[in-house]
């Protein structure tokens, strides 16, 4: 193994299982006490075309992907061509006989599959013959793929758990006797008890601990399994999860049941959050706090369904008709996608506004495994009006004008008076009116005086290198894992600054850590610069240059290291 | 409780002799009668002359965007099932803007009542033609009369399996009150569709239209509002003789029952304050 680990591709058609095989190298990979990271490329298509799972495994923490692979397994003949010529130093394994292979070249494993499969008793098994190759060139004990057969099949009867463990060991057995080469050999027991996620089931848990009791949203990729996430655990927590008509309906369930008292909230992608954004205004405009995620899918329009981008950005920081604040947080890595969803609803509620968190495909789609979650970082801050304290109300105004913005915000049936809220303008009762100095101080209320106060709470950006560094890479949202990996690569030259929270932006911050006349690189998955052109409008700052890609694919290692090449820097060769 | 009890100090900022006037103190009624406290009614509402009603009477209210007055009411009741959760919407904004949620909140059958004051036109925007105007019916956008045919709420309504289908008419408060007693009351999705003339611009269908025309199908001993295939027929009757009343009665099982929350305690009650996912973590090691 070298100093980058190792990384595995296995890629087919949709349908076949490739996701699974992924997953469960992933739990056995983590299980030996490995790191790992894991992105799923797929179409949007329920069977054919060609999927891949990407599993990287390393003795240290890793965050991001690699363009090529050590060990590539093709289970069609069109990823077999695909990759052929991409081996690098690695290998590609696939079935001579089914696909009717007839290359011989010395990076070239056949491992016939089927056949083994089949011996087991179907060839429904050859994800597990995978499997058990894998763990033979990677230097994995058998036992790690038995115990994780016994446990995913454990509804299915000793049979199958038999059949499967006979398929598995006969991929194992087959890469004993037939490929001696040792050189895929990982490092195991460096970590225990890590907690294997992607970013959505982050961003599920991470509702589910700030108390989120109504969730409603249409499906729509790559924001769903936020939605499954919270739907697995409803019953434990007492959440109801509605799936709406439309996006419309979506949020504004949402902000009738934050009226009511709960915490809400949506998720979805760009074009159902075009859908939102009335919505989001009416938020805005009644005061009720909503917290919507955008996980960026390549747009305009349908764009790449199952494909990542960062082009929400400008639209994010931008979205409803009219002026009032809102908070946009970008995480990460999946800690900060947990640890910023519980802040995203502390602050809805405390500023009464919509707090928005921007991913995307990538972030939500990768797997991790993370040390812990820590449960006291992030506590639980309600700003409502206690039900105990509400009792002693009997005359109260929903829009009461206050020097912070923030009235305080009373619970229907709690107090014993009514609550008026109101998507016209309206007097502090919340009663409708057309009066111009009253809208004048409205419109401070939720604008200027709450973004002051928001200003006030920015999530600090994340800095790595920064002192000794003369090229600061600049980026928000995920890509913070390929920054953090090329910043760790390149030395002490480079460093990066990454942004979790893109709105309010953090100006001092910024401008503190890039007034030393850095070079300044954006890296961004979109084709605009976005970043740049927000550092720009809110310090002044010109970026140097920006890295960005936009053909719907996440950065990877290499990637950004190439184009750092390309822009004259000498760079160390990457194994 | 009394009339005064739901009195609120809001200028009203509707045409005189508008029909919603009748729709609110029909409402009222219905309040004073059911014994319900403000503090434990919300209304919601969308957008149009029947959506600022809520702020007409002194109940908790939530006045939102134009064709979403079904969403947020639903979820309100969700949130907080012990509040009786009404809104009223005109036709523009139940029938055309929210259509959507019109049709998928009947199915979801949460425990709310929808009052919609069918004037038959859209007032706000100044005259143009509603879902349910007539064919035919001119107005200055639609200058060679209506062609699109009127939507049928009630037909509709029927076929969507809504258990509690009434039309009423806003110059008959005590029969209108009657209607939404009976329509709160119900379990589940409750539809009262109002004819409400509108006076300054629905030049046909006024109050001498309406009066001459409209009867009470349930002082008939032979209508069964239970009997849908009769409903169908009684609510598909428009022209010479519009019946009121109770169209369609069915009692079905509501979200609440279908979704178990009904059986806990409300959501809104919850506390959130440091819910304990340690075990779930250990789903994911």
């Amino acid at each position: 193994m070298n100093n980058n680990g190792i990384t595995i591709k296995i890629s087919g058609e949709a349908g076949q299982g490739i996701q699974l095989i992924g997953l469960a190298l992933c739990n056995i990979f983590k299980r030996c006490g490995c790191y790992i990271f894991a992105n799923q490329d797929y179409m949007s298509r329920v069977r054919g075309g060609n999927n891949f799972i990407q599993v990287r495994v390393s003795d240290k923490p890793i965050y991001t992907l690699r363009e090529n692979s050590d060990i590539t397994v093709a289970f069609d003949k069109k990823s077999f061509l695909l990759y052929k010529n991409t081996l690098n130093k690695g290998i590609i394994i696939s079935d001579k006989k089914k696909f009717g292979i007839t290359d011989e070249f010395p990076g070239f494993l056949d491992v016939p599959f089927y056949d083994l499969a089949e011996a087991s008793g179907n060839d429904m098994f050859i994800n597990t013959v995978c499997c058990g190759v894998i763990l033979a060139l990677t230097g994995v004990d058998f036992s790690y793929l038995e115990q994780v057969i016994k446990e995913s099949f454990a509804d299915k009867g000793e049979e199958i758990i038999g059949k499967n463990i006979s398929a598995g060991k006969a991929g194992f057995d087959y890469i004993k006797n037939n490929f001696k080469d040792d050189k895929f050999k990982i490092k195991t027991g460096i970590v225990n008890q890590t907690l294997l996620m992607n970013g959505n089931e982050a961003i599920g848990l991470g509702a589910i601990r700030a108390g989120c009791k109504f969730y409603s949203a249409y499906p729509m990729t790559p924001s769903t399994s936020i939605m499954d996430t919270v739907a697995h655990f409803a019953k434990e927590f007492n959440i109801v999860v509605e799936q709406a008509e439309d996006e419309i309906a979506a949020i504004n369930m949402v902000i009738g049941a934050s009226f009511a008292g709960v915490r809400a909230m949506s998720a979805t992608s760009g074009g159902g959050f075009c859908l939102m954004v009335e919505g989001l205004s009416l938020a805005a405009m009644t005061e009720t706090p909503v917290v919507l995620v955008d996980a960026q899918r390549p747009a305009p329009a349908t764009g790449f369904p199952t494909r990542t981008e960062q082009s929400d950005l400008d639209f994010l920081i931008h979205a409803g008709h009219g002026e009032f604040a809102r908070a946009v947080f970008a995480p990460g890595t999946i800690e900060e996608a947990f640890y910023l969803t519980i802040k995203a609803f502390n602050l809805a509620e405390e500023y009464q506004i919509p707090v928005l968190i921007m991913t995307d495909q990538h972030l939500a789609d990768s797997y991790r495994n993370i040390n812990s979650l820590d449960l006291n970082k992030v506590k639980v801050k309600r700003s409502i009006i206690s039900k105990e304290d509400s009792k002693s109300i009997s005359s109260y105004q929903r829009y009461q004008l206050t020097p912070t913005g923030i009235s305080p915000r009373a619970i229907p049936s709690w107090i014993e008076d009514v609550i008026y809220s109101d998507s016209d303008e309206h007097d502090e009762m919340g009663h409708i009116t057309e009066d111009g100095k009253l809208r004048t101080e409205m419109v401070k209320k939720r604008f200027y005086k709450k973004a002051a106060g928001l200003t006030r709470k920015i999530e600090r950006p994340t800095g790595f290198n920064l002192k000794d560094a003369n090229n600061i890479l600049l980026g928000f949202g995920s890509t913070y894992g390929v920054m953090r990996e090329v910043c760790e690569i390149l030395g002490s030259e480079f460093g990066f600054l990454h942004f979790s929270q893109v709105w309010p932006f953090p100006v001092l911050e910024t401008v503190e850590v890039l007034k030393k006349n850095k070079n300044i690189i954006t890296v961004e998955n979109n084709a605009g610069g976005q970043l740049a052109r927000l550092l720009k409008r809110e310090t002044g700052i010109n970026a140097d240059c920006s890295i960005l890609r936009y053909d719907g694919r996440p950065f990877n290692l290499d990637f950004v290291i190439g184009q750092i090449k390309q822009l004259g820097y000498s760079m160390p060769n990457l194994l | 409780m009394n009339t005064n009890d739901f009195k609120s100090n809001d200028e009203i900022a509707w045409c005189p002799g508008c029909g919603d006037f009748g729709i609110l103190n029909a409402l009222k009624k219905a309040l004073v009668a059911l014994g319900k406290s403000p503090k434990n009614i919300l209304l919601v509402s969308g957008i149009g002359q029947a959506a600022k009603l809520p702020h007409y009477i002194k109940a908790n209210c939530f006045n939102g965007l134009h064709g979403r007055a079904l969403p947020p009411a639903v979820s309100a009741k969700i949130a907080n099932r012990d509040l009786t959760v009404i809104v009223t919407t005109g036709d523009g904004d139940c029938y055309g803007e929210g259509g959507n949620h019109f049709i998928h909140n009947i199915r979801r059958n949460v425990d709310i009542t929808v009052i919609v004051c069918d004037n038959q036109i859209y007032g706000l925007t100044k005259g143009q033609a509603s879902p349910t105007s007539d064919l035919g019916y001119q107005t200055k956008v639609q200058i060679n009369g209506v062609i699109m045919q009127p939507l049928h709420p009630l037909e509709m309504a029927i076929s969507l399996g809504c258990g509690f289908v009434a039309r009423g008419y806003s110059a008959d408060i005590d029969f209108l009150s009657s209607l939404i007693i009976e329509g709160i009351k119900h379990k589940g999705f409750s539809l009262i569709d109002v004819l409400q003339p509108c006076v300054s611009f629905n030049k046909k269908n006024s109050y001498e239209w309406y009066s001459k025309r409209i009867y009470k199908i349930n002082e008939d001993p032979n209508y069964h509002p239970e009997d849908k295939i009769a409903a169908y027929q009684k609510a598909a009757e428009w022209g010479e003789r519009i019946p009121i009343g109770i169209i369609f009665k069915q009692v079905g099982q509501t979200y609440g029952q279908r979704s178990g929350i009904d059986v806990m305690a409300p959501l809104v009650d919850e506390d959130i304050n440091d819910i304990n996912i340690a075990n779930v973590l250990k789903e994911f090691i």
